[in-house]
């Protein structure tokens, strides 16, 4: 689906990114340590989480990630809008907490970018 | 593996430590040089996140500390060394889970004591020297055949 979809259907602000909503997007990671977010989450995915510092931006350059969602209704920090804008990470946030965000976009399709994680190093 | 090999390119990248300010920003450095090199998705993705994690540590732990990227034709190297604290016992610090991490660390994300571990998981081979009240030396290779 489209990011102005994923926009829709969790009724998000849109702070970074207005121009790329029409990128396509078919799955997605949701966690608050970055750590974690670095050694699972793929390229291309949405990334879900909790945090608002520049930290989330950075790491999903180093991913490839494709938007940033932030959810429980939290407002990304000044810096972390300005990194975003920069390097060309789109930046929403909505009101939904974690596992509803996470399940209202499952349940129109988009999937984990893993299943479960191996014991073995697993890459892209 | 031979250190002879040619060497394509070299950089070293100051890294300020004790300061998030800038944290990462090597690291989107060093991700956007070696995609200009033509590197598989693979290899970027791997040298961009074990230079991240280590940006963070020196970030997080050390005085300053820098990062020296070497490309070969078959394998990359990253080394982190920083002047800081140095680990007192390296087996327990390369624990998954285990952390001296300030709430500062943890409230951007880091901290749980993934970090060594994520470095070595991402690597071909590690290696880790450290010295403590002088620093601490990584050293990460990755294979790019």
């Amino acid at each position: 689906m489209t990011l102005k979809e994923v926009k829709d259907i969790l009724d998000a602000e849109v702070f970074v990114g207005h121009d790329q909503l029409e990128m396509e997007v078919s799955t997605a990671f949701g966690a608050d340590l970055m750590s974690d977010v670095l050694a699972f989450a793929k390229s291309g995915s949405l990334l879900l989480t909790g945090l608002t510092n520049p930290q989330i931006v950075r790491t999903s350059d180093v991913l490839d990630i494709a938007a940033i969602i932030i959810v429980r209704g939290k407002r990304p920090q000044p810096e972390t809008i300005q990194l975003a804008e920069e390097l060309r990470i789109p930046l929403l946030s909505t009101k939904y907490i974690l596992f509803e965000t996470a399940g209202r976009l499952y349940s129109k399709g988009i999937v984990g970018c893993v299943e479960k994680v191996s014991e073995k190093r697993d890459f892209l | 593996m031979t250190s002879c090999e040619a060497l394509r390119f070299e950089k070293s990248f100051r890294v300020q430590g004790k300061s998030f300010e800038n944290a990462g920003h090597i690291s989107g450095r060093v991700k956007a040089l070696l995609q200009r090199m033509n590197l598989s998705s693979d290899v970027v993705r791997r040298a961009s996140v074990v230079t991240y994690e280590a940006e963070i540590n020196i970030c997080s732990y050390a005085e300053r500390g820098r990062i020296l990227l070497r490309v070969r034709p078959k394998f990359l190297t990253i080394e982190a060394i920083d002047e800081g604290q140095g680990i007192a016992d390296i087996e327990l610090a390369m624990k998954e889970g285990y952390s001296t991490a300030t709430d500062k660390i943890r409230q951007m994300g880091f901290g749980a004591g993934m970090g060594l571990s994520n470095i070595k998981r991402f690597s071909d081979t590690f290696r880790i020297f450290s010295e403590t009240g002088k620093g601490t030396h990584l050293k990460m290779i990755i294979r790019i055949d």
